[in-house]
């Protein structure tokens, strides 16, 4: 199984349906009843509409036995297929080999929402289950009519139906590919009407229970790794067409300003040499690529003066403590927070901020669109392709059935990045042309133009009474909204295509409050959103990154947590489980806690003189039903301001496992970006533009500050339906960190990230402030 | 103006018409088809583009090709085959290494070449010769398992 098999998989499909792909014949429909009632029969009929509410959609028997699931998410490079194709075979019955999952292509899946927090099994693997269920329901069925008896009767192993368990008699058994292979199954699911996550359309079975699963559960490999190792999968950046031009894209030295002039003859030098210009929209055309880029650097523009739209990277949280609050969003109170602090003993306040961050994607992204005039192909690097397609159609102005968008793994995605971009800008430069068009950004745009995480504030105060208890916590973030652009690129005004092309900026309200089962007699937990700095194209608009909004709020929250404890001369571990209410939170919690040796004692520890000093400290979060815990231990080098993250102890519960093996290095890797995230990114900028534009001016992670050790602690509830991975144990990390650092030198880093000059000076105040008092 | 090269690369003699200016990262993806180095950040700093340039790892987005010479070429798909794996790539598939994947030229050649003159470096010196190249997923603790297991492959 390979999901990178797509031209042969693509060629079976097609081959399973007749007429192209891209054809959807609208057959009859058919209700449920008269489905179940001719069984065999249904499975000679037309092929059906690719629609959520056909079982076509999601599963096919090809001729040879083996499976396709056509699956409208997509993997990362986490290893999810690898799970959806584990939850596929399991139900189905047949081996796990034998299923290849199809991801992402417009023309063979369902839009059930790309990639998107952290829903690849919890909602699209979901899906998948139940529509395998239904597809061995359907060919039990069949299996029953052939031979005359009661489904009851009808056993299932290895994708061969058999009347009665272990008979061996040929005539008394039907695989599912001589029942059904290369023909349809022409069952209705029910269909709860929803598109992308929430799609859900189970059939009549119900999935396994547990107990009986063999294939799930199991620590299966991935099935990209050799390709990729071995250079032959292609991605998104390696896909040429026919008479494909390259294209690139300028951007305005300021933010908001506007081609005045374009000087086409300086790059008359260069050979095919084309500028495509609309309103603020400005792109050049060469047939090599290299010409493309000297194009791109030599075209002279003179640009609109405007005032420079932002503060400086320095003046931005005061910028957000100032601005004018556009929405603001309580959560679920408890009590009465306002008279709690009036009557508190003691009050408990600190307030965090958090940086804008880059996706800072591997490669800057890629796409290729051939405009055609009966259809149009885009090969993108998107995590939801679906909602591409809609946005080229919307952008061009065509129906969205012209568009066929595949899905090609792009180099790297942790969210909205600039891959919806750059779709939507080589279909616009595909329309001026007549040619397709290859676009890939250079490295300044795909860090310093991509959609950013949010910066933010955080204040948290909490009320303590004579006795010492915690009586009300309040927790409030202001910030910029989550989505200055959607999630997606499916309208004009997400994308700097539309934003160019004169259409503004739609921003929306989102944030988000900490996601815990702490309980206090009085709890409040608020978010406010602040507008955008521009109403038009931005390298500061803001977007989903990996955990959206999860780090900063976590960071906050649980460092605020730890601040409680050590005022109330209390273990950190020991705070959380006073107030922490839900079991599965509370197991979390003691198992980072017990993996780690963790000793109880309150933080800091003041057994530590020196330059070089270590510290522990634990934080924890829940996500979307997944909760994890943490304990870092770090390093810190006093007179360099240098930190390291040695050692992480990470318990994790996500509801049941589909697949261990890749789960843990999905952790990882949410471990490793989240240390980078809180000790290294920030993005930076002027009044004018965004500075931090490459891996010098916006560092990540360098290898020589890996942690030493990345334990891992996987809680399985096989008995609840699994919840997401993908982004849950990035959330607690910074907070971790903070409290491993304070409990080795005393002091509260409250902005992120912590840098060496950051952590230097924070240190240095502390000391002066000792020193003065 | 442009200019003829011939370039080596993995055993193989090719003839391109290119400007010399022209970085050579972009003669083997597009005029060679060459898809594994990859463009990252055209600036030296990630390693997605690396190649061998007679055994030693060098960024192709910045070499140009009036300074390849004769030097022999070889990409990440001429480092082995799945016929004939290098250590490093069955290691790889061993540790199930990459996420994405986009970033891997540079961590295999980069710890070819360090395997090539030290045949059992300690973690240190693995990490200091990885040091300055990217991965963006954060699959560093398995490129160190890798790197670690390919070492003792070779014995």
């Amino acid at each position: 199984m390979t999901k990178m098999d797509k031209l042969s998989a693509f060629s079976r499909r097609s081959v399973l349906k007749g007429a192209g792909a891209l054809v959807v014949s609208i057959g009859m429909p058919v209700g449920l009843d008269t489905v179940l009632a001719v069984n065999s029969a249904a499975a000679q009929g037309a092929k059906p509409p690719l629609v959520p509410n056909e079982l076509d959609s999601y599963i096919a028997i090809n001729a040879d036995g083996s499976v396709s699931a056509f699956f409208g998410k997509m993997d990362m490079g986490q290893g999810l297929f690898t799970a959806i194709g584990q939850m596929v075979a399991e139900e189905l019955d047949v081996p796990f080999e034998r299923v290849t999952v199809i991801m992402g292509d417009t023309a063979t899946s369902v839009n059930q929402g790309g990639a998107s927090g952290s829903t690849g099994v919890q909602m699209g693997g979901k899906q998948m289950r139940a529509a395998a269920a239904e597809a061995r329901r359907v060919l039990v069925d069949m299996a029953a009519a052939k031979f005359g008896v009661p489904t009851e009767q009808i056993t299932v192993a290895d994708g061969i139906c058999r009347v009665g368990a272990g008979n061996d008699d040929a005539a008394r058994s039907v695989s599912y590919a001589e029942l059904i292979g290369g023909k349809y199954f022409n069952t209705q699911l029910d269909w709860n009407k929803q598109i992308g996550n929430l799609l859900y359309a189970p059939g009549k079975a119900k999935p396994k229970d547990f107990k009986d699963h063999k294939i799930v559960g199991k620590p299966l490999p991935r099935a990209d790794i050799a390709p990729k190792v071995f250079c032959t999968e292609d991605f998104c950046t390696d896909v040429r067409v026919p008479g494909m031009m390259h294209g690139r894209m300028i951007r305005p030295p300021v933010a908001g300003s506007v081609p005045a002039k374009v000087d086409e003859a300086s790059i008359k030098d260069i050979p095919g040499a084309k500028v495509v210009r609309e309103q603020g929209f400005l792109g050049v055309l060469a047939e090599k690529e290299w010409d493309a880029i000297q194009a791109a650097q030599k075209l002279k523009v003179e640009w609109t003066e405007v005032k420079p739209p932002f503060p400086t990277t320095a003046e931005i949280y005061d910028h957000i403590r100032k601005a004018d609050v556009r929405k603001r969003q309580e959560e679920k109170p408890v009590g009465n927070v306002e008279e709690a602090f009036r009557s508190a003993a003691r009050v408990i306040e600190a307030e965090y901020e958090w940086p804008f961050q880059s996706h800072a994607c591997m490669g800057p992204a890629c796409a290729v669109v051939d405009v055609k005039d009966d259809k149009i192909t885009c090969w993108t690097g998107s995590q939801k392709s679906h909602f591409v397609r809609d946005g080229i159609a919307d952008t061009l102005g065509v129906p969205a059935a012209k568009v066929h968008a595949i899905w090609v793994t792009g180099p790297g995605s942790y969210g909205r990045s600039d891959a919806d971009d750059a779709a939507m800008d080589a279909a616009v430069l595909s329309k001026a042309v007549g040619r397709p068009v290859r676009v890939q950004y250079m490295r300044e745009e795909g860090t310093g133009w991509d959609p950013k995480g949010p910066a933010s504030i955080h204040r948290a105060r909490a009320a303590i009474d004579a006795s010492g208890q915690v009586t009300a916590y309040d927790f409030l973030s202001k910030a910029f909204s989550r989505v200055d652009v959607n999630t997606n690129g499916s309208k004009p005004h997400d994308t700097l295509a539309g934003h160019f092309r004169g259409v503004p900026l739609n921003s929306g309200d989102g944030f988000g409050v900490p996601a815990e089962s702490y309980e206090f007699t009085h709890k409040r937990m608020a978010w406010e959103t602040i507008p955008p700095l521009l109403d038009r194209a931005s390298p500061l608009r803001s977007s989903h990154l990996r955990d959206p909004v999860g780090p900063q709020i976590h960071f906050a929250s649980e460092s605020f947590m730890d601040e409680v404890a050590a005022a109330l001369n209390l273990d950190p571990v020991e705070l959380r489980l006073r107030h922490v209410k839900n079991p599965r939170d509370i197991a979390v919690i003691k198992a980072a806690a017990e993996k780690s040796g963790w000793q109880s004692r309150p933080s800091p520890r003041r057994d530590q003189t020196g330059n070089k000093v270590s510290g522990r400290g634990i934080a924890y979060a829940q996500r979307n039903g997944t909760r994890v815990a943490i304990v870092a231990e770090v390093d810190i080098d006093r007179q360099t301001g240098k930190i390291w993250a040695r050692k992480f102890t990470v318990a994790h519960d996500c509801g049941q496992i589909i697949n261990p093996k890749q789960l843990k290095t999905t952790i990882e890797g949410n471990i490793v970006q989240g240390v980078s995230r809180t000790l290294w990114e920030e993005v930076q900028f002027d009044n004018k533009a965004v500075t931090s534009v490459d891996w010098t001016s916006y560092p990540i992670l360098d290898i020589t500050e890996t942690p030493e050790t990345i334990d891992v602690v996987l809680i399985n509830h096989p008995e609840i339906e699994p919840t997401g991975a993908g982004e849950p144990s990035i959330r607690p990390v910074a907070a971790a960190i903070a409290n491993a650092i304070f409990d080795a030198t005393g002091v509260r880093i409250r902005r992120v990230p912590f840098s060496p000059e950051r952590v230097k000076s924070s240190l240095a105040a502390a000391e002066g402030g000792v020193k003065r008092g | 103006m442009s200019q003829r090269f011939t370039l080596n690369v993995n055993g193989k003699q090719h003839t391109v018409e290119a400007d010399p200016d022209m970085p050579l990262l972009y003669a083997l993806r597009n005029d060679l088809s060459l898809n594994n180095p990859h463009f990252g950040c055209g600036l030296a700093q990630c390693g997605a583009c690396t190649v061998h340039l007679d055994g030693q790892p060098i960024r192709s987005c910045v070499t140009a090709m009036s300074a390849v010479g004769a030097a022999k070429i070889t990409t990440l798909a001429g480092l082995g085959t799945p016929e004939k794996p290098h250590p490093l790539q069955t290691a790889y598939v061993q540790e199930e290494v990459p996420q994405c994947g986009y970033c891997i030229n540079g961590w295999i050649m980069t710890a070819a070449s360090l395997l090539e003159t030290k045949k059992k470096p300690s973690d240190a010196e693995i990490k200091e010769a990885l040091s300055g190249l990217k991965c963006r997923c954060g699959t560093h603790m398995a490129i160190l398992r890798a790197v670690k297991r390919a070492s003792e492959m070779m014995g």
